[in-house]
């Protein structure tokens, strides 16, 4: 949740002790409500420990890199000159949970605050794309990895220029990794069971009458086997002249990008499923009138649609009520659509916070009336300026949604992966990126491909599309050219 | 809730002090701002922005160099958001490029598309980065023509040598009692000789005496020219004990100099009808320059704007960057009405003289060997003496140049340059200055 911009410093008129008997309260009433948390710890911050907090990612320790640096400085900016207000809280995914809440501000919105953060705490324990991250590890894990990185910087044989070459090339390619964790990875040996399965095909029952079939023996000596979507990964565990700590390196880029890909990917019910039940909670609670005026104030700051964007907490919360009122008290129309609810609405969101991501959620939760409602639209870009391409009308509405699910989480980010690592027979990485209609911008995929170039160490290739012709993006030593491919 | 008890972390202000965890991060990121400043610099002094600021002023400089890149979508990846109730199909929703909509929170990688970065510096700032690029460490002692603008003296220790003038009697005449008490021969000649050296007034013509005594021995005074006056000290020359060379103290003066270093800019322009807007710009950002980097080396610097046609005159800044003014082109007008301030105002052993003059080239032909003599001339008497023809690109073809004509010109610090576009003039001013590089070396 976000504080509006410029918005007036308020006087915290509450101490510490309130804070803890508000948040007995609230965790009484969301044990009441069924959600499941991990221990949570609270720290108060002042504004430059939130901006330091959001520069790192919440990470109480992270290691080095200017980029970060940058990062901090373009919040403060945004921040001193009243463009962006604060978080009122950031939380992260950890076993306990942390949570920081700024010290400036209000008693209400504390309480809003905490109980908004037992929601995204609920919500890490229990949701599918966060089994991998190993909560209980996260806090050590970046620790260890931050002192690991020092130490390659401090390292007089290493230093900071050589170590910034690698992890610059590493961010550019952090997020080229498996999106949904949950899917395990096979290891070389079985896909190569596999590719010999389906090489056989399915058993005949009839096979004498048939004419024999050919079996084409599969190639083992590709390298991958399977196109493979871990880029970093891939580098690191096929490039020879890589040393140890570049190894490492990569290493600790792809898992940190692997920790918050689980964020990017439900963002819009995390942050729905939070504001859901910090509502819930904070109804419950009977507060007094004035802090009641003053919670309707805060929630629907945070809740309002902004026109001309896509705000998760609305989104989010929207579908959410839509969910629970569908399994509740579905309309007689709903019920011809859909057939009665087999379960209640409680039983429902708490199934579907476990189960889906914000791709699944909104394909199957939004509905075409709640898209109207909310007016989500579709813009494509025209020359100079975006036009409202479709509405989600009766014939749009399709179309708009798809479009939407392209946008959210891991789906705004192109889909590349190594088809080949010998190709040419010259050591030529191939990669490929999985055209869904949308091109790619050639001054990024340019400058990306020359990052990928950097880490392999010899001469790339970027398989893609071009204003629909099928095209080669190479980058070796002589530089960077395009070609069309047939 | 199963699980213990919420762990409430107060806020310790000193933890909140101590813990600035960025700042080696920023550090870092300010370097890499200022090195792609520096990559960048012919391309941010090319924006017609920073010409003619005042040092004060903030710059926004666009960062090519620090950008994070991604694979990303381009502009033909159709977007989704959230109108305001009643979109209809063909609304303009906003721009391509900068504010498109998007998701509404900021999270990595969520729309990734944009990364647009610029940052501020002022332009004294961005003066200091560029020079600091040009490397000239040895330009300023070497060039500078130092005057002593002002000095005061003051008195520092004792020396055996120095002028007349400055000779310390007592000190000497101490001297000459310490050689005499350290000579054994002569013990009883020191106890007369104190006895006579506590007589001031004695002593001084002692002094004086000795002193001939010296000048005597070394030849520089006839016996006779001093027999006459001191016929009496020749005669107690025997039972005195004469002052040596070695005795002579003097007292020694300390000068403390100010160097005050002046210097001159000598901007000549072509404002003949031939001479455009685009023209007189490049001709404008060259001067700037010029004027900002003999800013940086000389404490007091004096700027002069020549404008002629076919007749030259003196000219304000304003004057000299906005006037349009029409006709032919002499330019050895330029030169002589240079020459002649330079005469009046400036002389060259107490000024820095840098002249640089901007033109398009087309001068009449008649003017020529004038303009060549006066350009050798005006090069004899400046540090550094530059010639810049602007040619927006392709017009070089089909007009006359002075370039061919400079070419005879021998002098080592005169130096053309020719100037296309705007890329060009971080280039020639870097040649330019190091035209006086190599003539200092």
């Amino acid at each position: 949740m976000r504080a509006n911009a410029g918005a007036a410093p308020r006087i915290a008129a509450w101490n510490l002790n309130d804070l803890i008997e508000w948040d007995r309260r609230i965790r009484d009433k969301a044990a009441e409500f069924g959600l499941d948390c991990y221990p949570q710890e609270f720290e108060l911050c002042d504004h430059n420990g939130m901006l330091g907090y959001m520069a790192y990612s919440g990470m109480p320790s992270h290691y080095p890199h200017w980029s970060y640096g940058k990062s901090y400085e373009k919040l403060k900016t945004l921040y001193d000159h009243g463009v962006s207000g604060l978080p009122y809280e950031m939380v992260i995914n950890s076993n306990p949970a942390i949570a920081y809440l700024m010290r400036d501000n209000s008693l209400l919105l504390q309480v809003l605050t905490i109980a908004h953060v037992y929601g995204h705490n609920d919500f890490f324990k229990n949701n599918f794309t966060f089994k991998s991250t190993r909560a209980e590890l996260t806090i050590e894990a970046f620790k260890a990895a931050a002192m690991r990185v020092r130490r390659y910087v401090e390292d007089p044989s290493i230093g900071v220029d050589r170590v910034e070459r690698i992890l610059d090339a590493a961010h550019a390619l952090s997020w080229q990794c498996r999106r949904n964790l949950a899917i395990k990875k096979l290891t070389p040996l079985e896909q190569m069971a596999r590719a010999e399965d389906s090489a056989q095909g399915q058993p005949d029952p009839f096979q004498k009458i048939h004419a024999r079939k050919q079996i084409e023996a599969p190639d083992f000596h590709k390298v991958p086997l399977e196109p493979d979507e871990d880029l970093l990964l891939f580098i690191r565990d096929h490039n020879p002249f890589l040393a140890d700590w570049e190894k490492d390196l990569l290493t600790i880029v792809d898992q940190e990008a692997k920790y918050f890909i689980s964020m990017m990917e439900t963002k819009i019910m995390n942050e729905g499923w939070a504001s859901y039940w910090h509502k819930k909670i904070l109804e419950s609670l009977e507060l007094e009138q004035g802090l009641h005026l003053e919670f309707i104030v805060n929630h629907n700051q945070v809740v309002r649609p902004i026109p001309g964007q896509i705000n998760p907490y609305h989104l989010g919360l929207k579908i959410w009520e839509d969910i629970y009122r569908r399994f509740t008290n579905p309309t007689a129309e709903e019920i011809k659509r859909d057939g009665p609810p087999v379960k209640s609405g409680t039983e429902k969101i708490f199934e579907v916070r476990e189960v889906e991501r914000d791709a699944s959620f909104i394909r199957r939760y939004l509905t075409e009336d709640l898209m109207r409602e909310m007016d989500i639209f579709e813009y494509e870009a025209r020359g100079e300026e975006l036009v409202v391409s479709k509405v989600a009308d009766e014939e749009g509405w399709r179309e708009v949604k798809a479009t939407l699910i392209k946008n959210v989480g891991t789906n705004s980010i192109p889909v590349l992966k190594v088809e080949d690592a010998d190709f040419g027979q010259n050591r030529t990485l191939y990669v490929k990126h999985y055209h869904d209609g949308r091109d790619l911008q050639i001054e990024y995929a340019e400058k990306s491909l020359n990052y990928l170039q950097r880490l392999w160490g010899r001469e790339v290739m970027l398989e893609t599309a071009l204003d629909g012709k099928r095209s080669l993006l190479c980058c070796n030593d002589r530089g960077f050219s395009v070609r069309a491919l047939k | 809730m199963s699980s213990g008890d919420t762990i409430f972390r107060e806020y310790r202000i000193s933890d909140a002090e101590r813990s600035d965890r960025s700042a080696g991060d920023r550090l870092r990121h300010r370097q890499k701002v200022r090195e792609s400043i520096r990559e960048n610099i012919a391309d941010i002094i090319a924006e017609e922005s920073i010409i003619g600021k005042d040092k004060d002023r903030v710059i926004k400089v666009p960062l090519r160099g620090i950008k994070e890149y991604r694979f990303v979508y381009g502009d033909n990846a159709p977007g989704a958001s959230q109108g305001d109730g009643d979109s209809r199909p063909g609304q303009v929703v906003g721009k391509t490029g900068k504010d498109r909509p998007g998701q509404g929170d900021e999270q990595a990688g969520d729309r990734p598309g944009i990364d647009y970065y610029e940052t501020d510096v002022t332009l004294e700032e961005l003066i200091e980065i560029m020079f600091e690029d040009l490397e000239l460490p040895n330009l300023e002692r070497r060039a500078l023509r130092e005057i002593q603008s002002d000095y005061s003296s003051r008195r520092k220790g004792y020396r055996k040598v120095g002028i007349r003038i400055r000779l310390d009697k007592r000190r000497t005449a101490k001297q000459r009692v310490m050689r005499m008490l350290a000579s054994d021969k002569r013990i009883d000649a020191v106890a007369r000789a104190l006895e006579e050296s506590k007589a001031d007034r004695e002593l001084d013509t002692d002094v004086e005496g000795a002193l001939d005594e010296i000048a005597l021995e070394e030849g520089r005074l006839d016996e006779e020219a001093l027999a006459p006056s001191t016929g009496a000290a020749f005669q107690r020359v025997h039972r005195r004990f004469p002052f040596h060379q070695n005795d002579l103290r003097y007292k020694h003066v300390e000068i403390d100099t100010k160097e005050e270093s002046n210097a001159a800019v000598i901007c000549i322009m072509d404002t003949s009808g031939s001479m455009d807007t685009m023209k007189k710009y490049l001709a404008r950002s060259f001067f700037f320059l010029l004027y900002q980097f003999i800013s940086t080396r000389y404490r007091n610097v004096e700027i002069v704007f020549i404008a002629h046609h076919t007749e030259a005159s003196e000219v304000t800044e304003e004057e000299f960057f906005h006037k349009g003014e029409s006709g032919g082109t002499f330019i050895s007008s330029g030169y002589a009405k240079a020459l002649e301030i330079i005469a009046a105002r400036y002389h060259p052993s107490l000024w820095n003289l840098y002249a640089f003059h901007c033109s398009d080239g087309d001068n009449f032909d008649s003017d020529n060997p004038a303009a060549l003599k006066d350009a050798e001339e005006l090069a004899g008497i400046c540090n550094l003496f530059g010639y810049g023809e602007i040619k927006p690109l392709g017009s070089r073809y089909y007009e006359s140049s002075m370039l061919n004509v400079f070419r005879q010109i021998q002098a080592p610090n005169f130096h053309t340059v020719l100037i296309e576009r705007k890329e060009d003039i971080w280039p020639s001013f870097r040649a330019f200055l190091a035209k006086d590089r190599v003539k200092e070396a």
